[in-house]
């Protein structure tokens, strides 16, 4: 009993320290940070016109017709829109050999967490592997499911849940 | 009164807790008032609520602690008890308002003509008492009104900080002794804090009693995290977090304070469980995007593969006795519920209907293995090898059950995008929702503290 109750303080304290926190006076949480949740978020093209330096997120941007693939319920598999648009990602790749990707697999809220943490990282790897397969080196593309935790699009309707289902290709900034 | 020798190390801990957790304010969740679902009745194992009287509890002498006047602590530990077996649907509780005023020398020697017109089976008196080196006595006596006999005691001595624990053990005893099976009322929450939009929800892991008193926050919600499990020896916590955007399990070492990976692997790990000797924990890694189930000494080592199927195998959860497992798979393609041996071998299906099963937990007690019911988020129970499906939740958007340690009620999250912790007492089907400061979603139920 004494031991363990000690140790949940301990505990307790310490993963506020692990996780970089001060000691809080209040029990309300922050606010949510305005911007730069990391890698969560796919790409944010910060330039506005001009002439985007080759390589960087933004030319990746004007240069393929989307970041992302999108899918089927409780599906993986790469259609024929989605080949397209893997197709042009592996041309911008291909002309940049020295940028390196994060595919991220997302699913909508229809599933369970621990399963939809599982469909996106299957999602995440069908969109690695076709990439892979047009000439893109395994070792330029890493993947990172977020299963239902970061939806594109917020509700509970047919569109959110289309635009939910998705692997988006991550270029650095 | 007994007890009291078994109840010394209550004090150490109290004390410790006093420093890292004085808020009064954690307290307002837990008196706020709960919602209610119409009960729905499961079939086998309805009873018919006892009717209980509970008076408020006198002081011997009225004293101001940390915790405030003891007189008006012995109404509220009367209220705690009273609300404790009301939720658990099993209780039809009378008073504490409008019964008899119960006199200290009384709660030994009840009045029990005075409270044979309310109509209680039981009688639960109590008494609240300050004590010279600031600890507080919290006594507790069941008596059986019709009999007129003492039914059983207990007293419980605690730090100020501490008074709700003596309630919640009150409410435990009169449970047990009432309903021959073990009580869940001093039990803890781990559980995940939401807030924000959905596309930038904040998550971070609080802990609280079970009904919602006490809250505390764990993390900061750099990084979110998902599905926290007690180690059932209440040692160490094991969660999933994005931390350094690596998705993986963690291992929360209560005694030494750690933090560190259960797997060093360069893949996704997730959905944790540990055995119940508390020694292994098994958990899914999806490699190359297959997700299969693997066992791991708490401690550290390598992982051993339990399944390898080219389908979706997690959601493993063991049985009370360790010997089998209970998890989820695709392989047949829909989201099925499959039992195997604690090694991996003899895999068999348990599961046939239509819309699929997903996060398989087996109950402490053996006989049942709570689920989510796909498609139609719904929470659900059925026997070990399959039989006997009966659904325990209404409307839609449950998902991931949890067991309370008796067995005899399930905390599952209800809500889309924004969560919401409830419980379902699997005998009467009353259904109620756990206050959470802000939003909430993946509970796990502690053991009952020691």
């Amino acid at each position: 009993m004494k031991k363990s109750m000690i140790s949940l303080v301990a505990a307790a304290a310490s993963l506020s320290l692990v996780a970089g926190c001060a000691p809080r006076t209040r029990e309300l949480p922050p606010e949510p940070p305005s911007s730069s949740t990391p890698g969560d978020l796919g790409n944010q093209d910060s330039t506005i016109g001009g002439t985007a330096v080759p390589g960087s997120r933004a030319d990746f941007l004007q240069s393929v017709p989307s970041d992302r693939v999108l899918f089927g319920f409780d599906s993986y598999s790469i259609d024929a829109e989605a080949r397209a648009i893997l197709d042009a990602q592996a041309q911008w790749l291909n002309r940049n050999p020295n940028v390196r990707v994060t595919i991220e697999g997302h699913a909508d809220e229809r599933g369970t967490r621990e399963y939809n943490l599982a469909l996106g990282d299957r999602r995440a790897n069908a969109a690695r592997d076709y990439l892979q397969s047009r000439g893109i080196a395994a070792n330029r593309m890493q993947t990172i499911s977020w299963g239902k935790e970061r939806p594109a699009v917020e509700g509970s309707n047919e569109s959110a849940w289309a635009q939910n289902r998705r692997a988006v290709t991550v270029v650095p900034e | 009164m007994k007890m009291l020798s078994s109840l010394k190390p209550l004090l150490a801990g109290v004390a410790l807790l006093l420093v890292v957790a004085p808020a009064a304010a954690q307290q307002q969740a837990a008196d706020r008032p709960v919602e209610e679902d119409e009960p729905i009745r499961v079939g086998e194992g309805v009873t018919t609520a006892i009717p209980i009287a509970i008076p408020y509890m006198p002081t011997p002498r009225p004293a101001d602690t940390a915790a405030g006047n003891t007189q008006n602590l012995g109404r509220q530990v009367a209220e705690i008890v009273a609300t404790d077996l009301r939720n658990s649907g099993l209780f039809t509780p009378i008073g504490p308002p409008g019964l008899p005023a119960v006199s200290f020398p009384q709660v030994t020697a009840p009045d029990f003509g005075a409270f044979s017109p309310t109509g209680a089976n039981n009688l639960v008196q109590g008494f609240v008492q300050a004590n010279p080196d600031g600890t507080l006595t919290v006594g507790c006596y069941l008596y059986d009104v019709t009999l007129r006999s003492e039914l059983t005691r207990q007293g419980y001595v605690v730090q100020p900080p501490e008074w709700r624990r003596a309630a919640h053990r009150c409410a435990d005893t009169i449970y047990s002794r009432l309903t021959g099976e073990g009580g869940y009322f001093d039990t803890r929450i781990v559980y995940v804090s939401e807030t924000g939009p959905a596309r930038r929800r904040i998550k971070r892991l609080a802990i609280m009693d079970y009904d919602g008193a006490n809250h505390r926050f764990l993390t900061n919600g750099q990084w979110t995290v998902l599905t926290p499990r007690f180690a059932p020896n209440q040692q160490t916590i094991t969660f999933m977090t994005y931390q350094d955007e690596r998705p993986r399990v963690m291992v929360y070492e209560l005694d030494s304070g750690r933090t560190r990976p259960l797997v060093q692997q360069p893949h996704m790990t997730f959905a944790p469980r540990y055995s119940p000797d508390s020694r292994y924990i098994i958990f899914s890694m999806a490699v190359n995007g297959n997700t299969d189930i693997y066992r791991i000494p708490v401690s550290g080592g390598s992982p051993q593969r339990l399944t390898n199927s080219p389908g979706v195998d997690t959601g493993g959860s063991y049985s009370p006795d360790g010997s089998r497992i209970v998890f989820e798979s695709d392989r047949s393609g829909s989201q099925q519920l499959y039992v195997m041996n604690a090694d991996g071998s003899d895999q068999r299906r348990i599961s046939f209907g239509g819309g699929g099963y997903a996060t398989p937990v087996w109950s402490p007690r053996g006989d049942l293995i709570a689920f989510t019911r796909t498609g139609s988020f719904q929470i659900g129970v059925m026997s070990p090898g399959g039989s006997g499906e009966r659904i325990l939740t209404r409307g839609g958007f449950a998902e991931g059950p949890t067991w309370a340690p008796n067995g005899r009620a399930v905390m599952f999250t209800r809500g889309a995008s924004s969560g919401q912790l409830w419980y379902v007492d699997v005998a009467s089907g009353t259904t109620r929702r756990v206050p959470t400061p802000l939003g909430g979603s993946d509970p796990a139920w502690s053991p009952l503290r020691d």
